[in-house]
């Protein structure tokens, strides 16, 4: 008999129960015909917009939702046979067919944009912002965050560059404040924008509790499925009490799981995965690994699209436009360079620091933004660390990129890998 | 036009298109025979400010791929497939040591996959310096030239470690001269196509301006002078074919051969083939602050492509300006396969030219295409079909 504690289901219950006010709130503003700004999940600055009380629509939130209720297909298809190659992300499709259908989501209706920001976080931003642009003549905002530079030494700038890019940032958010009062004719409150920095900062502290939780073994939470409910709701619901609250009691419900020995199943191999999980076949992709005990324990998703919470993030309150414009930069910074473009050092990292047996490198078709270096970094690890990687490709959205058996031997094969290597090892 | 004179063109365009088709940049490779100690930067596409690696004394050369010029065996097992050509080639160029001469490579971030990949020559490329110079995407910022102006400073340090001596302002200004002269120049060119486009095939003049990225720019001075000169005289009819305007050539570039087959039924008259040579459309001041004065030039008074927002130049429109400005009949719009900014452009072009009545042509390429036979046949029949209809 398992003992039964308050938080245990609370987790699934709480975002559930967000995930759909977040819904029935699209809904109010689509038919209100209230102002909505359309973010990005890299670099969303919801707890700017929240100063003005401008509803927030996150198009990739709303994408990979029309792939986990299986519908994507048909808004690709009408994206599609309006025009665009099945050689873009998919994201951006799923959306246009939705704008298409008139907006209508198999959760609800979302409303027009009245204002996009866009960070160059990923470029496809950019160029799915201006579909929006033409489509409704709706303002873009190109937040440029210049953090990468790609050298050997270190990702990021510093001494005076750095000082030049904190300048151009904290320019930008300044114009950036002045559009969102033109928009909804209120007076930009600094004092709001702080509440919601606190909420942010409180919120990120739980998150990387969370995620650190999952160092215990056996794994409390699937890094994979659980993990894709914490990425929702911290941005749909950065910088409100709400997401706060939930973070709070998700780390509680997981101290209770390791605290009653409650593992996501039976733990035999832990996994990394290098990328995102395919949302067209999101149990199957987990079903893969774990009918051979495989367990997603962390993964490089969780930090870029994590709303750039580092270890120690916080925000300085005293100066909130400043302190909001550095960490901008240094998040992204960190986004690009340790998750994806120089993935090697952090998943080393990660797999000693979390036990991990093996990296899953899951590129998808969709978003060169994540998988483009990926076999390289693959081979990178694997010749220099000795570290086993798998490198599978699917997509994100579009099932017909989704092979079943092919998919299945690799992982099959991958995991007997790891059961030699265990054997080898003697343990 | 004499004999003596058609000949010497023939054997211009010869030179040029030796080097657009040598994957091992032969007069790379001259130039570091004449300058021992010579430092070499490559860029990768679209605009990169030549200006400053060239008030050191470096040379600057553009790096566009390979075309089907190479077998891609070492980047294909390091880049994800649904990667597009451009990405591939450069790489396995410099995997299989023909870009041994450079010291630097910079790239810009214009799409996801080119920001990406900077990472892979960074990794497997140690003892190249390869950096992102960060252009700035929000353009019509007011803040963007200040940033601008110092990330070009940014730069011209990287480049200045390489050389070992600092760059002058006045450096600078003579090497912005040099490239006014170019920009210049290769405006003439187009004025060419625009104007009398039986004088100058669209190969022709691709090879020319290609050749620019490959070769010392005074050397290319010269040769553009010198065949500017003699177009005039060339013995060449007008024919009866379409005016088209060609739009997708920003970044990968098209194969000469499918640049053929458009010309065979239609005359060019105006392009985005290599913009980045020609994305500042006017001369350059060379008074003042040097670096300021290129960053105002990228943002102001610079041209448009599917990797720059920019609300004051509403991609589109740009195209319909083009269109008229050339006084064109009909748009091929291109782009290249895996190419997500060019791709999702082009869907934003179809709807302005149909909404603008503009008879388009739709085609997706690749740099390492060999068969073009569908490819003639509907270029032909697009042509075809206008030729009728205007008639
Ligand atoms: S390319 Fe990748 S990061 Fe960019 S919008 Fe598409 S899925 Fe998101
Ligand atoms: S062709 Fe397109 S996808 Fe490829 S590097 Fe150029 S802009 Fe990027």
């Amino acid at each position: 008999m398992t003992t039964k504690t308050p938080t245990i289901g609370s987790i699934r219950n709480e975002s559930r129960r967000l995930l759909e006010q977040w819904w029935r709130e699209m809904a109010a503003a689509d038919h209100a015909g209230r102002p909505t700004a359309y973010v990005f999940v890299m670099g969303s600055l919801g707890e700017l917009l929240r100063a003005f009380d401008l509803p927030v629509n996150c198009p990739e939130i709303t994408s990979l939702q029309t792939a986990v209720r299986g519908a994507s297909l048909q808004y690709l298809q009408a994206a599609e046979d309006s025009g665009y190659s099945p050689d873009i992300c998919g994201y951006v499709k799923a959306d246009v067919g939705l704008h298409l259908k008139d907006r209508q989501h198999p959760n609800g209706r979302i409303p027009k944009p009245a204002l996009v920001i866009a960070t160059n976080m990923c470029n496809t931003y950019v160029t799915w912002a201006e579909i929006w642009e033409q489509m409704y003549g709706c303002p873009v905002f190109v937040l440029d965050l210049p953090a990468w530079r790609g050298t050997r030494a270190g990702a990021g700038a510093d001494g005076e560059a750095l000082r030049n890019d904190r300048r151009y940032v904290e320019a930008q958010l300044r114009d950036l404040i002045a559009l969102c009062e033109d928009l909804t004719g209120t007076a930009f409150d600094i004092d709001r924008l702080r509440e919601a920095m606190a909420q942010v900062n409180r919120m990120a502290a739980s998150y990387h509790a969370v995620l650190a939780l999952n160092q215990h073994r056996p794994a409390p939470f699937s890094a994979i499925r659980e993990g894709i409910t914490f990425q929702g709701i911290s941005n749909l619901y950065r910088g409100s009490p709400e997401g706060t609250r939930f973070f709070e009691l998700a780390r509680e419900e997981i101290q209770d799981r390791i605290r009653l020995g409650m593992g996501t199943l039976e733990e035999k191999y832990r996994l990394l995965l290098a990328g995102t999980t395919c949302y067209a076949a999101l149990k199957r992709f987990a079903e893969m690994f774990e009918q051979w005990g495989g367990v997603f324990v962390h993964s490089t998703y969780m930090v870029f699209a994590g709303g750039g919470f580092a270890p120690g993030f916080a925000y300085d309150l005293a100066r909130p436009i400043e302190s909001l414009a550095e960490t901008l930069l240094l998040s992204a910074w960190r986004g690009w360079s340790m998750p994806m473009f120089y993935a090697q050092d952090w998943l080393a990292e990660t797999v000693r620091e979390w036990s991990v047996d093996g990296i899953c490198f899951h590129g998808v078709k969709s978003c060169r933004t994540t998988s483009t270096g990926l076999p390289d970094v693959r081979e990178w690890l694997r010749t220099r660390c000795d570290i086993p990687g798998l490198f599978i490709q699917s997509d994100l959205v579009d099932p017909r990129l989704w092979s079943d058996a092919q998919l299945k031997n690799r992982i099959d094969a991958f995991i007997e890998s790891l059961a030699g290597r265990r054997a080898t090892a003697g343990r | 036009m004499s004999g003596s004179g058609e000949r010497e063109v023939a054997a211009i365009l010869e030179e040029c298109r030796v080097l657009v088709e040598d994957p091992t940049y032969p007069a790379v490779r001259r130039w570091r025979e004449a300058h021992p100690g010579g430092k070499v930067l490559g860029h990768f596409q679209v605009y990169f400010p030549e200006e400053i690696p060239h008030a050191a004394g470096m040379l600057p050369v553009k790096i566009m791929g390979a075309g089907s010029t190479v077998q891609i065996r070492k980047a294909d097992a390091r880049i994800a497939a649904f990667v597009c050509s451009i990405i591939r080639s450069s790489l396995e160029l410099a995997l299989t040591g023909r870009l041994d001469f450079l010291s630097v490579f910079v790239t810009p971030p214009i799409c996801d996959a080119a920001r990406n990949a900077c990472a892979v020559w960074v990794r497997n490329l140690p003892s190249l310096n390869s950096q992102v110079l960060y252009l700035p995407q929000n353009a019509a910022s007011p803040h963007a030239a200040a940033y601008l102006r110092d990330e070009y400073r940014r730069i011209a340090g990287v480049v200045e470690e390489a050389v070992g001596r600092p760059i002058t302002d006045d450096g600078l200004r003579r090497s912005i001269a040099l490239y006014n002269e170019n920009r210049r120049l290769l405006r003439d060119l187009y004025r060419v196509k625009r104007e009398t486009p039986w004088l100058l095939s669209a190969v022709e003049a691709y090879t020319l301006v290609r050749a620019g990225g490959l070769m010392p720019r005074e050397e290319h001075n010269v040769l553009l002078r010198r065949v500017l000169g003699l177009l005039p005289e060339r013995e060449a009819k007008r024919q009866d074919k379409i005016r088209v305007v060609f739009e997708g050539g920003y970044c990968e570039q098209p194969p000469l051969d499918m640049l053929a087959v458009i010309q065979d039924a239609c005359y060019i008259v105006d392009d985005d083939l290599l913009i980045g040579l020609r994305w500042l459309t006017g001369d350059v001041p060379t008074d003042g602050e040097p670096l300021a004065s290129l960053a105002r030039a990228y943002l102001d008074g610079s041209s448009y492509s599917p990797v720059q927002h920019d609300p004051r130049k509403p991609k589109p429109e740009m195209l319909l300006r083009r269109i008229r400005e050339s006084h064109a009949d009909a748009a091929i719009v291109a782009a290249p396969k895996m190419c997500e900014p060019g791709l999702e452009d082009q869907v934003n072009h179809i709807r302005a030219l149909e909404a603008a009545g503009i008879p388009h042509l739709v085609l997706e390429f690749e740099e390492k295409m060999t068969v073009f036979e569908q490819m003639r046949m509907e270029v032909e029949t697009f042509a075809e079909s206008l030729l009728f209809d205007f008639a």
